[in-house]
């Protein structure tokens, strides 16, 4: 989960890492009501969950408090990169002298927490050259104590009033990634501004979504839409593609497997759906319906059972299909655990189930295209 | 010999008595495995497929002859039966467990680094050597015993693939889910070098997808030290960047990840790479003809 700016923000501060004065607002009157708390000029920032905000016209800046909700105004309401904006931050506009780059990701080979650093900041972290970055991992029972802050500013060069503070934010930083169960927490740009305080201009910190249940004091931000979120609501993994052969397989390998045959038999999956292992009727069902519901030419489920039970999927497939009476061809690949059993079912049934993976991807996209020509 | 558990394992099912923990006890059983004790904390004194269960880790040490663990129980209890078994001594923990916070994944691979113990998983299908011990899920009958060493980060499509290398008269001699996590106790790497020393294993299948770079650095690995031919396949040709497919490990983030990569690499290195699942049985006859 992604938060908001204004929400990264918060956390932050609450863990005494300095931000910019200034507060969030959802109308033109709150954002002049904020910047007149802030007084002098302002930066107004549109809250979405995109990068380069800047650069696609998301960001401004206000002298007066009446400026402020002029461009409120303009922007709430909009769309900015496909995401509406629903909220501003208005804050303080910063005299800024320099810019770093402070984050914590997850460096997975090392299994470990990764500083990334850079006195180059306020570009993307993509576009900093290597030789300007500096990483460092963490191990989780030693945490960030201050002699990696102090090695950390040594090597990024930084003079001893500004490197200061950077430790003490780094240290700082890397709590707020342990305590909120961060994938990835980044101050981009940290600013050094005239006078020689650091404040962090920009704050961003994704939540690890198993780790949610534990975070109940973080606002739940929503980023899905439409069908998307609902069948994420059943409990499994679903990316919308633009294809025409709705698929469901289980496990995240076999349902990329399932995608890339589909494809290398001149096939268009229109989505990736992982139904994953264990995988109730109910919520197979459920998905199958939901999926019926775009319109596919015609459905593949491919199926290897290891929690899996092979007779629990054929009677979420029956039920499915009864449910919805839809007329879309259905062609199943059913083999694994408890794999006589589940054939028996859908025999019983009236449907048939295949043994190879080839023959069901060849069968379906054979199926979708007569019904695509039929149909044009 | 085989890699990882052999005739020698003699486990622990930690969440024995839950509806997953108690199925696949049964099926471990079925295959041969030597399941001598489960754990499930208020639970003592019970047994699931006549195997006696204990409250505590060291409880079943004490009580029986163990030096591995398999763990069933839920996400947010798994770090805690994790580095339970590895404070007991166990030299191997098999964690099948899915959806563990990556944080808490963190922390029991700091612990199992500092004790030495080998942690297979987490969200992995487990490990299982043909012919003597399998702990996780894998279906049983897709084995036969032979010299094909397999390493894969996704369960179902491992399925996939040993069962055509079994149908094909090629026998394995471990094979091994990584997980699909993005935090994982072993890598393709790590699992070559036990490749490299097992005289059973006279070749290796790789099953990769996108998302990281343990395919890259094995690539490297198997150009500079590996003795051993080596078939891939790559799964997530058609994925699109930045949505996570389904393994929370299995995005294609800032441009790194990316099949191409992963393919350019091992090719590159002198890996065959199938382009279907059901490809890999021809590539490995022809590689161990070379």
């Amino acid at each position: 989960m992604k938060l908001y700016e204004y929400l990264a923000k918060e956390v932050f501060a609450r863990r005494g890492i300095p931000v910019p004065r200034g507060g969030v607002a959802s109308t033109p009157e709150e954002a002049e009501a904020r910047a007149r708390e802030v007084g002098g000029p302002v930066a107004v920032k549109s809250q979405v969950l995109a990068g380069g905000r800047g650069k696609a016209g998301g960001i401004t800046f206000a002298d007066t408090p009446a400026q402020a909700r002029e461009a409120a105004e303009r922007l709430l309401g909009t769309e900015l990169k496909g995401l509406t904006i629903e909220k501003v931050l208005v804050e303080e506009k910063l005299a800024i002298r320099h810019e770093i780059y402070l984050g914590v990701a997850i460096d997975r080979s090392a299994r470990r927490p990764l500083i990334i650093a850079s006195a180059k900041g306020g570009i993307n972290i993509e576009e900093i050259p290597e030789e300007d970055i500096v990483r460092r991992t963490v191990d989780v029972a030693v945490g960030v104590e201050p002699f990696v802050g102090r090695e950390i500013v040594r090597r990024l060069g930084l003079d001893q009033a500004v490197g200061k503070q950077v430790a003490d934010i780094l240290a700082r930083l890397y709590k707020v990634f342990r305590a909120n169960d961060a994938e990835l927490t980044e101050i981009n740009p940290l600013v050094v501004v005239e006078g020689g305080r650091v404040i962090a201009a920009d704050g961003r910190l994704n939540v690890d979504d198993e780790a949610l249940y534990r975070h109940k004091e973080l606002p739940y931000v929503e980023e899905r839409t439409g069908l998307e979120k609902k069948i994420h609501d059943l409990g499994v993994s679903y990316v919308a593609l633009e294809g025409d052969i709705a698929v469901i397989a289980n496990g995240a390998g076999i349902t990329m497997g399932t995608l890339d045959t589909l494809m290398y038999y001149g096939g268009r999956p229109a989505n990736f759906l992982d139904a994953g292992g264990g995988t109730g009727s109910d919520e197979m069902a459920a998905a199958i319906s939901l999926l019926l519901e775009t319109g596919p030419s015609a459905f593949l489920v491919n199926i290897f059972g290891g929690i899996t039970r092979c007779d629990e999927v054929a009677k979420a497939l029956i039920q499915a299909r009864q449910a919805s009476g839809a007329d879309v061809p259905f062609v199943i690949r059913l083999v694994g655990t408890n794999e006589a059993e589940g054939h028996r079912i859908l025999r019983e049934n009236g449907m048939e189930a295949f043994r190879s993976m080839a023959e069901a991807a060849q069968k379906v996209v054979a199926l979708a295209s007569s019904r695509a020509s039929a149909a044009s | 010999m085989a890699i990882i558990v052999d005739e020698s394992t003699r486990a622990v099912v930690q969440g024995i008595t839950g509806h997953h923990g108690s199925f696949h006890t049964g099926q471990m059983l079925a295959f041969g495995s030597a399941i001598a004790a489960g754990v499930a904390p208020g639970r003592a004194g019970q047994s699931v497929h006549g195997v006696p269960v204990y409250d505590t880790v060291e409880a079943a040490r004490e009580a029986q002859d163990i030096n591995t663990s398999v763990i069933f129980v839920p996400a947010a209890f798994a770090k805690d039966a994790a580095m339970e078994a590895i404070s007991a001594g166990l030299k191997t923990v098999v964690v099948i467990t899915e959806h563990i916070p990556v944080h808490d994944a963190m922390e029991l691979m700091s612990l199992a680094e500092r004790e030495g113990t080998t942690v297979v998983g987490p969200n992995t299908f487990g490990i299982c050597s043909a012919g003597t011990c399998k702990l996780g899920i894998v279906p049983n009958q897709i084995f036969s015993v032979g010299g094909i060493g397999l390493v894969a980060r996704s369960g179902t499509l491992t399925y996939e693939i040993v069962a055509s290398l079994t149908a094909d008269g090629l026998g394995q001699s471990t094979c091994v889910g990584l997980g699909g996590d993005r935090v994982a106790g072993l890598d393709f790497v790590r699992v070559l070098r036990r490749f490299k020393d097992d005289p059973q294993t006279e070749a290796v299948v790789m099953v990769g997808e996108i998302g990281g770079t343990a395919e890259e650095e094995a690539a490297e690995y198997i150009k500079t030290e590996f003795n051993k031919p080596v078939v891939a396949y790559i799964a997530g040709k058609s994925a699109p960047p930045g949505k996570r497919m389904g393994h929370a490990g299995a995005i294609i983030e800032r441009g790194r990840g990316t099949f191409q990569s992963k393919v350019e690499a091992l090719k590159a290195a002198g890996t065959a790479v199938a382009e279907l699942p059901w490809e890999v049985p021809g590539l490995v006859r022809s590689a161990l003809a070379v």
